[in-house]
């Protein structure tokens, strides 16, 4: 994973509450058994105006002008601006995956939905939680400025406008950790092992029957 | 000792650890696998040399992607077919056991675990499907996660968590007599909005989920994710206990007497302290058919399409205004005035046997509408279509008019050939109305199977309580 420390970029605003993931990436994509490659397939429905095939080349796609992503003045963008309940429903980390393919790396919403945060953390990505004010403040400006840029500071925890003003923002001392450092949590929580096995032990000793036998697999259903 | 939720007993359970700012590390009982949702985590196991550390908590299954007919033809979409095929390869590499294509167990991953009795009272079960809530209808911690997570899962039996807060979801009285476990958690979603239980697990309580079987309770809790929940979940009574009695993986003997005392203190202590409450009537709710693109814009079978203008919240408003163009209605429309192009009955939510006996219940000696383009019957499971089958329902579908179909997801997500044309309008048994959910500029009312096969009959939906 790439680490992330600060960021400073033009901001795209998605103006549409519970954005779904399926809205982010939809179910064809899912097919692929790769983990990259998504970006040009991000928000595909609302992005083109013909349907996407896995598979595929977007080039020369049909695309729709209305759409934020395709506006010109926000091309490049690393920073999402997004509404309540941003990525919402199937717990798809294609998701994320396409927005970081795509090459965003913060998204700022006043919610977010719980799998899909905790998802965005494992990929590099960082998802900001600021009031509905600020977030409908930061809508207005990014919309009525071109060229608008917001500096995203992860150690110091905070946002910054193009006017100097800052805003802080909270997020959890270990993902936070993970996020700066790149770390794999897998690794750190093999670093548990011994602790892991003495849990699983105890358990196997007190509720033997937890642990499903090869041989259960062979009974009938009688029920 | 004080008061302690249910929540609270298996969490603490299986905690193995806490840091300093409350992370736990979770043990994980129970690990389900698809093939959609895998494919990234066995291949990054590979990349660091790991291996799957406990095989024997791990159950396989394909269901996305697999075709519902014409099975012996394998699948014919060579996309789905790799990633179906990975699934099988990894788990014979890994040593994990798969209810493979052709075994006569495959189906939705949530409808055949229960069904297998692989989810027992106080297990931690996960899967890399947010609808694994569906679990926690048998006093079990059971969430979604992502495919990093299901990579974690698989290398350690753990994941590490922030503990969730608890809410309580009382349904007083009993549901009416037509109105369904689905209209219940409808009702609640669209009570509640689907960002209603974001970062709480809901334990659902109150004599209207008491009265519930298993299956029903399975529907309610399938669809706690819709609330945004972690989890939903149930405490354990005689339903739980009955249902789990004989099931293949469910212990025996004298393990079964020890696990059937220890699973009745999976209830919420008399007293224990939920971090919200909330409690509605049961016997208020009426059938429910959604009108929107996310499953909070809910009406009952008697009410109108609402009008965005009177919507105070400019945010609300916008999000009604946009779903009603995308769904092509207008305000004040009655749900009733709303004509259906096609029937899906299945999903995790309600493809199991009861969901099928209601539909069929309605269907019995009448046809379906000449105006519909499709009715689909899609068993959660193969064993539900063998029960089914041998109860006669498929004959009454297919004389009906609707297609009977072999099991797995279908036109839930149609991944598989399965899915709605631009435009087209289905009555589904699904989870989610969004945009495209059902194909590309496809159109989505959920409904309980009754009020679905209702649809089928009539072109339209109408009230099952009046049938
Ligand atoms: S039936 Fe639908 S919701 Fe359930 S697991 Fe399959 S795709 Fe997901």
């Amino acid at each position: 994973m790439e680490p992330f420390k600060r960021i400073e970029s033009v901001v795209v605003p998605l103006d549409r509450a519970n954005v779904d993931t399926d809205a982010i990436i939809p179910k064809q994509f899912l097919k692929s058994i790769q983990r990259s490659g998504f970006g040009p397939n991000l928000f595909d429905e609302w992005r083109y105006l013909d349907r996407g095939e896995p598979g595929k080349s977007c080039q020369g796609r049909p695309v729709n002008p209305d759409f934020v992503l395709n506006q010109p003045r926000y091309h490049g963008a690393q920073i999402l601006l997004a509404r309540d309940n941003f990525g919402c429903g199937s717990s798809r980390e294609h998701a994320p995956w396409a927005l970081l393919d795509y090459g965003f790396r913060v998204l700022i919403a006043p919610s977010f939905a719980d799998i899909f945060f905790n998802n965005c953390f494992k990929n590099g990505i960082l998802p900001i939680i600021l009031d509905t004010q600020t977030v409908d403040r930061l809508f207005r400006e990014a919309s009525a400025t071109p060229g608008y840029r917001l500096a995203v500071d992860l150690p110091e925890q905070a946002v910054t406008t193009p006017d100097g003003h800052t805003l802080p923002f909270q997020v959890d001392p270990f993902s936070k950790h993970c996020l700066i450092h790149g770390l794999d949590d897998i690794g750190l929580t093999l670093e548990h092992d011994k602790e892991i096995r003495q849990y699983e032990s105890k358990r196997r000793k007190d509720y033997p029957w937890v642990f499903v036998p090869e041989e259960a697999s062979r009974l009938g259903f009688t029920g | 000792m004080s008061a302690k939720t249910l929540f609270a007993k298996i969490w603490d359970a299986h905690q193995i650890r806490q840091d300093a700012d409350g992370t736990a590390l979770l043990y994980i009982d129970r690990h389900l696998v698809h093939e959609v949702t895998s494919p990234q985590a066995f291949e990054g196991l590979r990349l660091n040399r790991r291996t799957v550390r406990t095989p024997e908590a791990t159950f396989a299954v394909p269901d996305h992607n697999v075709p519902t007919r014409d099975l012996a033809q394998g699948i014919q979409d060579p996309v789905s077919r790799l990633q179906v095929e990975t699934l099988e390869n990894n788990c014979r590499e890994f040593g994990i056991r798969i209810f493979g294509m052709g075994d006569p167990r495959q189906g939705v991953v949530h409808v055949i675990a229960p069904e297998q009795g692989l989810i027992l009272p106080g297990l931690t079960v996960v899967c890399g499907d947010s609808h694994t809530a569906t679990h926690g209808a048998f006093g079990t911690l059971a969430f979604g996660i992502g495919t990093s997570e299901v990579e974690h899962v698989l290398a350690t039996q753990t994941l590490t968590q922030k503990r969730p807060k608890t809410m309580r979801l009382t349904l007083t009285n009993t549901l009416g007599p037509g109105v369904t476990p689905k209209d219940m958690v409808l009702y609640l979603i669209g009570r509640i909005g689907t960002a209603g239980a974001t970062g709480h697990a809901i334990e659902f309580a109150g004599e209207a989920i008491r009265a519930l079987s298993m299956e029903g309770r399975m529907t309610v809790c399938n669809m706690a994710i819709e609330a945004g929940a972690r989890a939903g979940m149930v405490g354990v009574d005689d339903h739980t206990i009955d249902y789990l009695a004989n099931r293949p993986y469910a212990p025996k003997g004298k393990d079964w007497i020890e696990a059937v005392i220890h699973w009745r203190h999976y209830v919420s202590d008399p007293g224990a302290v939920f971090d919200r409450e909330l409690t509605l009537d049961a016997s208020a709710i009426e059938p429910q058919v959604s009108w929107g693109t996310s499953p909070e814009m809910m009406a009952p079978i008697s009410g109108q399409i609402p009008d965005p203008d009177t919507m105070t919240d400019p945010v609300r408003q916008s999000s009604a205004r946009k779903a009603l163009a995308y769904m092509g209605l207008q305000p004040g429309t009655r749900i009733t005035d709303i004509p259906i192009d096609k029937v899906f009955i299945g999903s995790c939510t309600n493809g199991r046997i009861e969901d099928l006996r209601a539909a069929a219940q309605v269907v019995k000696d009448r046809k379906v509408a000449s105006s519909i383009k499709l009715a689909l019957v899609v068993p959660g499971s193969g064993l539900v279509k063998r029960q089914a089958e041998e109860e006669g329902l498929d004959q009454i579908f297919i004389t009906a008019g609707f297609e009977w179909r072999e099991p797995g997801c279908s036109m839930c997500l149609a991944m598989n050939n399965d899915v709605l044309s631009p435009g087209e309008r289905c009555a589904s048994t699904s989870n989610r109305n969004f945009e495209g959910r059902q194909g590309a500029g496809s159109r989505t009312h959920l409904a309980s199977p009754a009020m679905a096969a209702a649809a089928a009959i009539h072109g339209h939906f109408v009230d099952v309580r009046r049938l």
